[in-house]
């Protein structure tokens, strides 16, 4: 396995690790001055050495190290875990290099030459980040162009629907079997009406803001809401369509999952905003945000309705037949028994299909409804704010980042939570 | 639709285009038809959607290797990248890729060559052009090669058959595939010269490149996005698909006899991509889908060219977007078609 290194290994194992951690140490602390001190303590070496030298150094300490059993704990975690070979030595290494060399830059960007005082251009002195500009821009990207004095309304508004989240949680035992009825119905109907008094107003004494003026990752916010509990039973009505016996429901079904499946989300988008008024009566007036939404929850239920086919087929036909052999309906059969166990195995797909819609809102930026990347494109323009695009998407990428591995991760306790042993 | 003055034809596609495109692969002017004009955008639609699918490819196997790597870094290494690149919204990547890091990037008057001959500028990358003579030799001797090869393969194939003897195929195509091509620039007459990208000054300060082959910045950050974008998935493909292989098989191949060679080729590599084709295709599926995207940094796409400037300047909203619909829906379905053949004829064939 070993190069012809190893034949100038001294015979005793302790003399081996002792070389091999001190050429090891010399290469990672030359790479660690050089890039945090800028320091190269090695510039006696002409041109290519020099630049490899720490790579060399640490190949050969290592190689020093590597062994069957030494007896040390830390030493045989390390041969076991990072330095198994030569090809993996080299990777650990650059690794380690990179890793060291990469830190100094960003932090200096990221934290010690950064800005973030003051409320003008002009604060942004340093060579690094000028968090400033997010600090300024944070309500506008929050909120859009929502007036300031109401923002409250939005924020009571997530609350309350949150809350209302929850009151799953605190049914009755005697209650329970209308869960799923109160979630599929009753409660995005209480949710719809919560955002449309609250955020748009117009009742009550609120003043009506409109909906063009909505914004920011509070609009990621409602148009992920919306279509995540909207596409769900269309999804799974879709998909119990397409196993139905009725050539006329299934072939319907086919037809709807494999059309929407084929286009891309922005040509439906460009649709729900150009095309779609055309089809309407001319007295009728449809709000584009509400257009929106209902173009994207069509598209993904398409995406949820494959999902839940697969979960549907995983189920072994004994479940069937035993639900029919005890009288049961076909409505019956299907609530009760099928899609129950069905949509346990699916948990993680479905958790992808909302993930994945909930990367998607950004695009309907593309219909001029100023969501975080649209608020971050008219930040970018603004005159007073030019050349702060980077700190702009940095920020957007954190925020969405943080969101979309929560739920990954969310989606896998669950996953855990529900599997059974079948 | 009546009373609102809209007539439905497809009348307009023959008429004059009367716009202009950035980048386009054929030639094309504001003079020519709409028609033209649309095959011209879905061109470019497939080559990002190319370049897309080669490069997630190369990143994503390389990715899922390294997440089944016994190196605890390397291990860690990838699954960050694949947790941090797939959670991040593609429109959000392909905005920071074309807003906020290409713009960093030098003045063409400032720029540094990479390799010697290449310059990566704020104005995109420029590389040498190729100039070919007699290019329909060299082409023709190439598609000689792979011919040979093919039937090489199957001769190969009945060999081993009928007579167990295995021929060593992989150095045959390869070899088969350098010396035809050097055959024609020795014999046929073919040359290649290659045309440098040169900085020229148009003004006191403005200056271009000009010569070679410029790929501008759109096209740069859409690939690069989409592609760091997909291989995540593919990548998570490749690694289930290898787990996907039971040690027994490995165990088993060892026992009858196969070197580690003929295990990865004959028993490993078959069954996972079994595994790996289905999901990786609906990858592929999805970036082509995702080249979309391109509308919104101004890449001159099929949507934002059809779907975009077309439909504003003739008002045709139907016939346009049902146009650009029914591409997108052809791709798909014809990729998913020729999936779905492959994947009957490897799938196991139960007695």
């Amino acid at each position: 396995m070993n190069i012809s290194l190893s034949k100038i290994k001294t015979s005793n194992p302790i003399t081996n690790i002792y070389i091999g951690s001190f050429l090891l140490s010399l290469a990672i602390f030359d790479v660690f001055v050089y890039s945090f001190f800028n320091l190269n303590i090695t510039s006696f070496l002409p041109g290519n050495l020099n630049l490899f030298f720490p790579l060399i150094i640490g190949f050969i300490g290592l190689s020093f190290i590597r062994m069957e059993y030494s007896g040390i704990k830390l030493v045989d975690n390390i041969n076991k875990h990072i330095n198994p070979s030569n090809f993996n030595a080299l990777l650990t290494l650059l690794i380690i290099f990179t890793v060291l060399k990469a830190i100094p830059p960003a932090l200096s960007w990221m934290v010690l030459d950064a800005n973030i005082s003051g409320d003008t251009k002009a604060a942004c002195t340093g060579t690094g980040a000028c968090w400033t500009y997010i600090k300024v821009w944070f309500k506008r990207f929050m909120y859009g162009m929502y007036p300031n004095e109401l923002h409250w309304r939005i924020n009571s508004a997530f609350i309350l629907v949150i809350a209302l989240g929850f009151v799953g949680y605190f049914f009755k035992e005697n209650l329970k079997k209308y869960l799923a009825l109160y979630y599929v119905v009753i409660y995005p109907i209480i949710a719809f009406l919560i955002i449309y008094y609250l955020i748009s107003g117009g009742a009550f004494g609120l003043v009506w803001v409109e909906t063009g003026a909505w914004g920011g990752l509070s609009l990621t916010f409602i148009v992920s809401f919306f279509c995540l509990i909207f596409c769900f039973p269309l999804g799974m009505i879709l998909a119990l369509g397409r196993r139905s016996n009725l050539p006329a429901v299934k072939y319907v079904s086919i037809c709807y999952i494999e059309f929407w499946r084929g286009v891309p989300l922005i040509t439906v988008l460009f649709m729900s905003s150009v095309m779609f008024p055309m089809f309407l009566p001319e007295d009728f007036f449809m709000d584009k945000l509400v257009r929106v939404i209902i173009a994207i929850t069509l598209f993904e239920a398409a995406y949820c309705a494959e999902v839940i086919r697969g979960g549907l087929q995983a189920l072994p036909r004994g479940q069937y037949d035993a639900a029919k052999s005890l009288g049961m309906g076909y409505w019956k059969m299907h609530i009760f028994v099928i899609l129950p166990q069905a949509l346990k195995l699916v948990i993680p797909g479905i958790a992808n299909t909302f993930l994945a819609l909930v990367k998607d809102t950004p695009l309907i930026f593309v219909v001029g409804l100023a969501e975080i990347a649209g608020m971050l494109a008219l930040a970018k323009t603004n005159p007073k704010w030019l050349g702060f695009a980077m700190e702009g998407y940095i920020f957007a990428a954190i925020i969405f980042w943080i969101i979309c591995y929560a739920m990954s991760k969310y989606s896998y306790n669950l996953e855990q939570k529900y599997k059974t042993e079948r | 639709m009546d009373n609102r003055g809209i007539d439905f034809g497809f009348g307009f596609l023959k008429q004059e285009a009367s716009f202009d495109m950035q980048f386009t692969l054929l030639d094309y002017d504001g003079q020519d038809s709409y028609a033209w004009a649309y095959v011209v955008a879905l061109l470019n639609t497939l080559l990002v959607s190319f370049l897309g699918i080669i490069f997630c490819t190369i990143l994503g196997v390389i990715i899922g290797v390294a997440r089944l790597s016994q190196n605890f870094l390397i291990r860690n290494s990838a699954a960050w990248y694949v947790e941090f690149f797939r959670n991040i919204p593609l429109l959000l990547q392909i905005f920071f890729w074309y807003y906020a890091a290409l713009r960093a990037l030098p003045l063409p008057e400032t720029a540094e060559p990479w390799f010697g001959v290449t310059y990566m500028t704020i104005k995109g990358y420029y590389i040498p052009s190729m100039i070919w003579e007699n290019l329909n030799v060299f082409l023709s001797c190439l598609i000689a090669a792979i011919v040979s090869i093919i039937f090489i393969r199957i001769y190969a194939r009945k060999l081993q058959e009928r007579e167990g003897k295995q021929l060593p195929v992989f150095y045959i195509s390869i070899g088969l595939l350098i010396i035809l091509p050097l055959l024609s620039f020795l014999i046929g007459g073919v040359k290649l010269d290659f045309e440098l990208p040169v900085l020229k000054q148009l003004a006191q300060t403005s200056f271009i490149f000009e010569g070679g082959i410029a790929l501008p910045p759109e096209l740069i950050a859409l690939v690069v996005a989409l592609s760091l974008y997909t291989s995540t998935f593919v990548a998570e493909c490749v690694r289930a698909g290898i787990q996907g292989i039971s040690k027994g098989q490995k165990e088993a191949a060892a026992s009858v006899g196969l070197n580690p060679n003929q295990i990865l080729k004959l028993v490993i590599m078959p069954q996972a991509l079994r595994i790996i084709i289905p999901p990786t295709t609906n990858q592929y599926l999805n970036l082509t889908k995702n080249s979309s995207l391109a509308a919104a940094i101004a890449y001159p796409d099929l949507v934002l060219v059809f779907a975009g400037t077309a439909l504003m300047q003739t008002g045709k909203a139907i016939e346009i977007v049902g146009i650009t619909m029914l591409t997108y829906l052809t791709i798909s379905l014809s990729i998913a078609a020729l999936m779905n053949w492959y994947n009957k004829r490897i799938e196991i064939k139960e007695k």
